[in-house]
This record gives C-alpha cells, structure tokens and sequence, in this order.
C-alpha cells in the first residue's frame, strides 16, 4: 500500500479547442476539451493537464469558460500552463476550478515570482515547469539548459540547477519536458530525467517524447519520475489511459486501477 | 418536502469552486449548497463543509480575521460537519508548521510534519492518490471501498491523541491518520473533491447523513 504513479493526459488548449501539432507542423483538432477531459476521467486518468496556447485576450477568457466548464464536471486534479505570469492570473485559474497552475517562462524572467505564487496560493499548487535540452557534446559530461519559445531562445540556464533552484523557491512539483524528446514518439529523455529526480525531493512529472506504453513505464523505473505525462498517444486513440495503466502495473509499477 | 441547506465555509482559503462543485453534483433537488461567509448562513445551516488549503497559520488568521472562527467551531460540535484537508488540520489542538500555530483544539492533538528520513526515495509533498484503510465503520463509508485510493497533497499530518478518533489511515513512509471522526463530525486529510468515483461518493453520503 503506497503512492501511486500518475498518469497525466496532457491537452494544449487554442482558443478552447484541443489541438495537437504533430512535431511542431501540422496542428490536428483534437475535440472539445470537455468532451476530451470526460473521456481521459473516465479512462482513469489521474489528472489533466491544459496548456493554455492561446495568445490573445479574448482566447484567454475562452480558456477560463472552458476551465470552469470542465472542473465542474470533472473531479480529479485540474493543471492549467501557459501564458500565467502574475498572481492574478494564478488566482484566475483557481477560482475557474483549477487546482495547480504550471509556471513556466516567467519563472525565468522573475524567479520571485514563484516565492510570491507559493506564498500567496501554498507550494501545493504550484508547478514548474521546465523545457530542457542538451547542450553537451557526445564525449562530454551531460549537460542541460533551459530553452524558451518552444525551444528556440537559449537562456544559458543549467537545467538541473535550476530545478534544484525552484524546490528551494517552494514550487510543489516539476513539469520536466524534454524539447529534443517532444514531439518525437521516441521515449523521454530518462538520463535528464534521472538527474533531476535524484536531486530533488518534490515529485517530478516526465514529459516530451511518449510514443509507446513502454515509455511511460520507463519515465517511471529509469527516469525516477512521480508521474509521466503524454499528449498524442491518447488524443488519437492509440491508446487508453487504462491500458497505459495495465502496461504499467503488469510490469511492477504501483498504480490506481 | 423542506430543502436541506448545505454551507461551504469561504474564509478566502482554499479551492471552494473545486468542493462546492463535487457536493453539488451530488446533491438532490432539494439539497441547496452555499459557499458563505455569513456566520448566520452557517448557523442556519443543516450541515456545513469545511474546507481549506494552504498553510495552517494563513488558515487561522483568515478564520479570525473573516470572524469565522466562533461559528465553525459551533458548527463541529452541533450539526454533519466535513472538514477537508487543511479543514481537518485546524481541527486540531496545534500545528508544528511553520514555527506553530494554535488550532482550534476541536479535537486534541497536533499537525506534525512527516518524518522520511528512513525513506530517502520518498517524495514530498506526499502528492497523489494513496489507499485508505477504513479503521472503523463509518456511514460515511458507505459504498467505499476498503482501501480505496484518494487524492492526497499535504506535508503534514494530524496526530490525535485519542486513537478512537481515527476512521481511516494512509501510509507514506508511515503510517499515519488520513480520517478523524467525532460524533457529528468528519474530517478528511486527502480531496474527496479530487477523487473521481470514491470522492464523490463520501459528498454523497455526508449530505445524507444525519450526524449520528
């Protein structure tokens, strides 16, 4: 009798439709999030991401509608990212029915930012998100930094300081993607993940790369994570969350069924 | 038929929308559930749920600053009362967070922290869905269940100090208090709120239950 590990369906979220973009082109309509949101609970999903894409205001206010939409009708674990860069934004999210918030880039321009959302809201609900990538070469130590823009912009930021940085900061939990994994279907990048689970002691979601249920179980054994999100593997119906489940209970992984 | 009216406590603590929204999709037609801040409202009230996050002495001080502190303690010792997470926490006599706070000593004994340093692999906050063991028969269990899994997030835990308290434990590391129950009153560490199916279960047998 112990934690279970957690499954994590992630939807990016534009202008309160689900939509996916298949390595980063092609940006496929995924359905009506709360359709969306119903079918992963009742899959037995053990929280719900959104990723807010949006960039305009009135996109914003959509995503609130949709937010408060789903949390009243869906009852586990609300994660609402993308685009929260003050304190009023975070209070926003929750009074929509969200239970955590991802704070991703503006933690980068503004670390206090994360004391004042831990202080105001409690580490609880909390999540730092962190988009990495390695910048060793093939013979050196491994080394990651923090990219922006999806991956675009440098920010010279060692990625596993930084994570040891934001614990300290009081962030309840770490969203761990990996940019040179995501979108790829080829597995998380479980050596980062690894290096970041073994130095901190809040739980770490892994993220960037599912393209098989082998993933997630080995984000789980070799990645050390808490938790393991993914997108695509079950927008399209690949895969239900249950056999995710299965693959992982089959092999040793304590999860709820 | 006279409609029951459920108050949701607002002391500006918490994720009310998340807790009003689970005892409203659980309520009859008859059942009206109101987030409140009205000390009349709750004593008006045929049942009221408590609800808080965050940290215990943000919790005291906005429950004597709100004024709310006198009517919940009513509230516990009179009539179906459900505490959750935090709201079960400030229950107590005291909590060792953040350099301590007194409670509202409802029922005796302290909010400690969790103790892993025999369990380096452990994470903290204890965050996600963990079983609990039903240590006694309670209608709030009904149709839950044994050692269903809730969703948990919290680094601390109530430590009562009479055992007879206790309805329901949780293991992390160790094992410790997840559920405490005194005559009309329940109060529950994990998000019933959170808890899919089971969750919304113990909603549904609070607003049928009588207090006894």
């Amino acid at each position: 009798m112990s934690l279970a590990k957690r499954i994590i369906p992630c939807l990016d979220v534009d202008n309160g439709r689900v939509v996916k973009g298949v390595q980063f082109v092609d940006i496929r309509d995924a359905g009506n999030p709360v359709e969306v949101a119903k079918r992963y609970d009742e899959q037995g999903a053990d929280e719900i991401t959104f990723l807010d894409i949006t960039a305009t205001s009135d996109g914003r206010g959509t995503t609130i509608h949709m937010v408060e939409e789903v949390a009243s009708q869906v009852f586990i674990p609300l994660t609402v990212g993308g685009g929260i860069r003050k304190v009023e934004d975070i209070r926003t999210m929750l009074n929509a029915g969200a239970d955590k918030v991802a704070i991703n880039s503006a933690a980068i321009y503004n670390p206090e930012f994360v004391k004042e959302a831990c202080d105001a809201f409690g580490s609880q609900c909390i999540v730092l998100a962190i988009d990495a990538k390695k910048v060793s070469g093939e013979n050196e130590p491994n080394k990651w930094e923090i990219f922006t823009h999806g991956g675009r912009k440098e920010t010279g930021i060692d990625a596993v300081e930084w994570a040891e940085r934001m614990e300290a900061y009081g962030a309840g939990e770490l969203l761990v993607t990996s940019m040179d994994r995501d979108g790829t279907k080829s597995g998380f990048d479980n050596e980062l993940m690894k290096e970041i689970t073994s130095r901190v002691r809040i739980p770490v979601i892994a993220s960037g790369g599912v393209g098989k249920l082998q993933d997630l179980v080995d984000g789980v054994k070799e990645g050390g994570a808490e938790a393991v999100l993914a997108a695509s593997i079950f927008h399209f119906g690949e895969h239900t969350v249950q056999e995710a489940k299965q693959a992982m209970a089959e092999q040793g992984i304590e999860v709820r069924l | 038929m006279n409609r029951k009216l459920v108050a949701v406590v607002d002391y500006g603590m918490g994720n009310l929308r998340s807790v009003s929204k689970a005892a409203e999709h659980m309520a009859d037609e008859y059942t009206k559930i109101v987030v409140t801040q009205d000390p009349q409202v709750i004593h008006d009230a045929d049942s009221v749920i408590f609800p808080g996050q965050g940290a215990a002495k943000a919790c005291m001080q906005a429950l004597h600053d709100t004024g709310m502190a006198e009517p919940v303690k009513l509230a516990a010792q009179e009539k179906p009362f459900l505490g959750i997470c935090m709201g079960l926490q400030v229950l107590m006599s005291h909590s060792d967070e953040n350099g301590g706070v007194d409670c509202l000593d409802i029922i005796k004994g302290n909010v400690t922290q969790f103790d892993l340093s025999a369990h380096p692999e452990l994470k903290m906050p204890h965050m996600g869905w963990n079983q609990i063991h039903q240590t006694q028969d309670h209608p709030l269990w009904h149709s839950i269940p044994q050692d269903s899994r809730f969703y948990y997030v919290h680094s601390y835990y109530v430590a009562p100090e009479d055992k007879s308290t206790i309805f329901g434990e949780t293991t992390h590391g160790q094992t410790f208090p997840g559920v405490l129950s005194t005559h009309n009153l329940f109060a529950i560490q994990a998000h019933p709120e959170k808890s899919a199916e089971h969750g919304l279960q113990l909603f549904k047998n609070f607003l049928s239950w009588n207090g006894h």
